[in-house]
């Protein structure tokens, strides 16, 4: 066995599944054993060629990839300063990057034996994307979904009913993601012998962040090698926009070790970070436990766990996955926050000088673009992961903006 | 001799009843237990995220939390109960989460002065005893772990290594509330558990009626009801503790007039 590389940031987690203080399984008992178990059959995939092959075929004739690398010209011009690229995730199969660790979580399932499918749901871009695989490998598939995103999400929640999926509205809770969360939790520990849970984000436990991780670098793989082919070298910049993280990590991961390349999440500022509307995790939270896993939690004294809020529901969600509360503390990438009126303005600006309708997560990830861009050079180089396209948003936008469609 | 070890300790086999602190008038309906004859008191610490509870509790712990109901809150409840009940074992149950968001050894620093024998942890398997566990034992509170359908003879040694107090055994595969084990798995179960540990084992999950508890008294050492009770204090807010005292009578008499080793 090689020692691991003094100085790497990709060796993580350690085989507790922990990320320094962060990570872990903190499960019930009754899952813990379910929990070794798909660590002992994703070791096992991940040593068989043929589960890369059957990935990576899905991956390229399924999903599209490899997604285009793009250089942002008039955006550029526009914002003046660094060029602008964008990996364009929003261009897969379903419409956003979720799909990529869909594929590789089902087909674990199916490794497994596993006749069922569950998930959970914010604003139903993880529920399609499950929902599709479910309907590609003929697998039952229920999504668990808030009662309050059923409502605001009512496309996505037809797209899933289309795809032959069952839709389980949660009133339990305040009826959000995280109480889908709890309620596909409950499901799971009831129906331990059949159900394989297809976690949405790099977060939940061990080994969750690390396989979602895994499955969603990709991105960052292909971008690597695009960049080489396009320019001769490395991006100055990444940026990408953080829920519980899943995107930014596909991205940033195989960059890590590149230590000329400066990396910045962008979290989800909501109305501000002054206050308590927001869904910033790192930046507006604190160290705790939930949902199997130790991460950065919107909490309160008690460890009470507070309701994240930003304009997209993608993004409110009160943890973080557990790689970026590390990354955070080992100073390895640079986290911020946008707010809502910021990543609406981001959004329409996109639109305006690029003709790309972009989903409100990379929004957030396209304002805080903009804003560094002007501060660098005209040689610089900024990618940015455009991880979801904005047809699911244009009811939002248009309700902020006071437009009736 | 401590709190625990004695209730368990006694020919009988012992009642453990669980109530959510914080919710109705809970001072009265703990009190009701006690009078009803519950050996052990289980309170459980509201969580916003109860991920293994089922309706019920879910429903207890968001009455509790709307009242505003603080870890503090919880401790007084706690210490108050020790003050009026010296010698009744008290555990606290509850989630990771509110238990180390100050710091593991304050968290059992103050069940030490509150006068609570053991924790239950929904969420801290083995694998991650550290987070709570040292700091437990190091004040002299039990860390009682639980067992679980799906926990299999390799594994269940683990389990048993970092628990004290007594063995808590999830008879069903699910959450609390109304699902109900198939007496014939109890027993079978209990018997792996009692070959493999010198604990006290108690049997909880979906046990509603004195029937069912007499039933699982006649195999394992304790029997545990929750979520029926619960239910009563939802239903009869400040007529709660009567019927609380009602119920809890019925299940004492079932489980202790259930011979150990019967079966």
């Amino acid at each position: 066995m090689n020692d691991p590389l003094p100085n790497s940031f990709r060796q993580m987690p350690d085989s507790r599944g922990h990320f320094g203080e962060f990570g872990g399984r903190y499960v019930a008992e009754t899952l813990m054993p379910l929990v070794l178990d798909l660590e002992r059959e994703y070791r096992a995939a991940q040593a068989d060629p043929a589960f890369k092959a059957q990935f990576d075929d899905l991956l390229e004739h399924y999903v599209g990839r490899p997604s285009p690398l793009y250089f942002a010209e008039r955006l550029t011009e526009a914002v003046g300063g660094a060029q602008i690229w964008f990996k364009r995730d929003e261009l897969n199969h379903t419409g956003a990057h979720k799909i990529n660790n869909c594929i590789g979580q089902i087909l674990l399932a199916i490794r497994m034996g596993k006749t069922r499918i569950i998930a959970e749901t914010g604003a139903g871009q993880h529920g399609v994307a499950t929902a599709t695989v479910c309907a590609r490998f003929g697998l039952p598939c229920v999504v668990f979904m808030g009662a309050e995103d059923v409502r605001r999400q009512s496309p996505n929640v037809f797209r899933m009913k289309l795809l032959g999926a069952e839709v389980r509205p949660v009133t339990s809770g305040r009826g959000t993601l995280k109480d889908a969360m709890n309620e596909a939790l409950r499901d799971w520990v009831a129906n331990v012998a059949d159900t394989f849970y297809i976690i949405g984000t790099a977060a939940g436990p061990h080994p969750y962040p690390e396989l979602v991780r895994d499955f969603q670098s990709v991105i960052g793989k292909e971008a690597r090698q695009q960049m080489q082919d396009r320019i001769g070298r490395l991006p100055d910049l990444l940026v990408a926009a953080i829920g519980g993280g899943s995107n930014a990590l596909g991205l940033f991961h195989p960059f890590l070790d590149d230590a000329d390349v400066r990396m910045l999440g962008v979290e989800a500022a909501g109305h501000g970070l002054d206050g308590n509307e927001h869904a910033a995790s790192l930046l507006g939270g604190f160290p705790g436990v939930l949902h199997g896993n130790r991460t950065y939690l919107l909490q309160d004294e008690d460890g009470q766990i507070t309701e994240g809020h930003s304009i997209s529901a993608g993004l409110d969600y009160p943890g973080i996955g557990p790689e970026h509360a590390w990354l955070k503390d080992t100073g390895r990438v640079e986290y911020t926050a946008v707010t809502d009126e910021e990543a609406l303005e981001a959004f329409q600006l996109l639109c305006r000088t690029e003709g790309i309708i972009p989903a409100l997560e990379p929004s957030h990830a396209i304002a805080a673009v903009a804003k560094r861009a002007k501060e660098m050079d005209k040689d610089s180089v900024i990618l940015a992961n455009l991880c979801g396209r904005g047809d699911k948003d244009i009811f939002t936008v248009a309700e902020r903006l006071g437009v009736e469609i | 001799m401590n709190r625990l070890s004695s209730a368990f300790g006694k020919p009988r086999p012992a009642l453990v009843c669980f109530l959510t602190a914080g919710d109705g008038d809970t001072a009265a309906n703990l009190d009701a237990l006690v009078e009803g004859g519950a050996d052990v008191i289980e309170l459980g610490m509201p969580f916003t995220d109860p991920m293994a509870d089922g309706p019920a509790i879910q429903n207890a712990n968001i009455r509790a939390l709307g009242k505003g109901t603080t870890t503090a809150d919880v401790f007084a409840i706690a210490s108050a109960f020790r003050a009026r009940h010296p010698d009744v074992p008290l555990v606290l149950m509850g989630y990771a989460n509110p238990m180390v968001r100050r710091g593991p050894e304050w968290f059992a620093d103050q069940c030490r002065a509150a006068g609570v024998d053991g924790v239950i942890c929904v969420d801290i398997p083995p694998e991650e005893d550290e987070a709570l566990g040292p700091a437990l034992r190091a004040a002299g509170i039990a860390p009682i772990r639980l067992a679980t359908p799906t926990t299999d003879e390799k594994r269940l040694p683990q389990v048993i290594a970092g628990s004290e107090g007594f063995l808590y055994y999830v008879s069903v595969a699910g959450i609390t509330g109304k699902q109900q084990a198939a007496q014939g798995s109890i027993e079978d179960a209990v018997a792996i558990l009692k070959s493999a540990t010198d604990l006290p084992v108690a049997v909880g999950f979906g046990v509603r009626t004195p029937e069912q508890a007499g039933a699982i008294a006649r195999v394992a050492d304790s029997v545990v009801v929750g979520s029926a009770l619960v239910e009563l204090v939802g239903e009869h807010g400040a007529d709660a503790p009567r019927h609380v005292r009602e119920l809890t009578a019925s299940l004492a008499d079932a489980v202790h007039s259930a011979a150990k080793g019967a079966a």
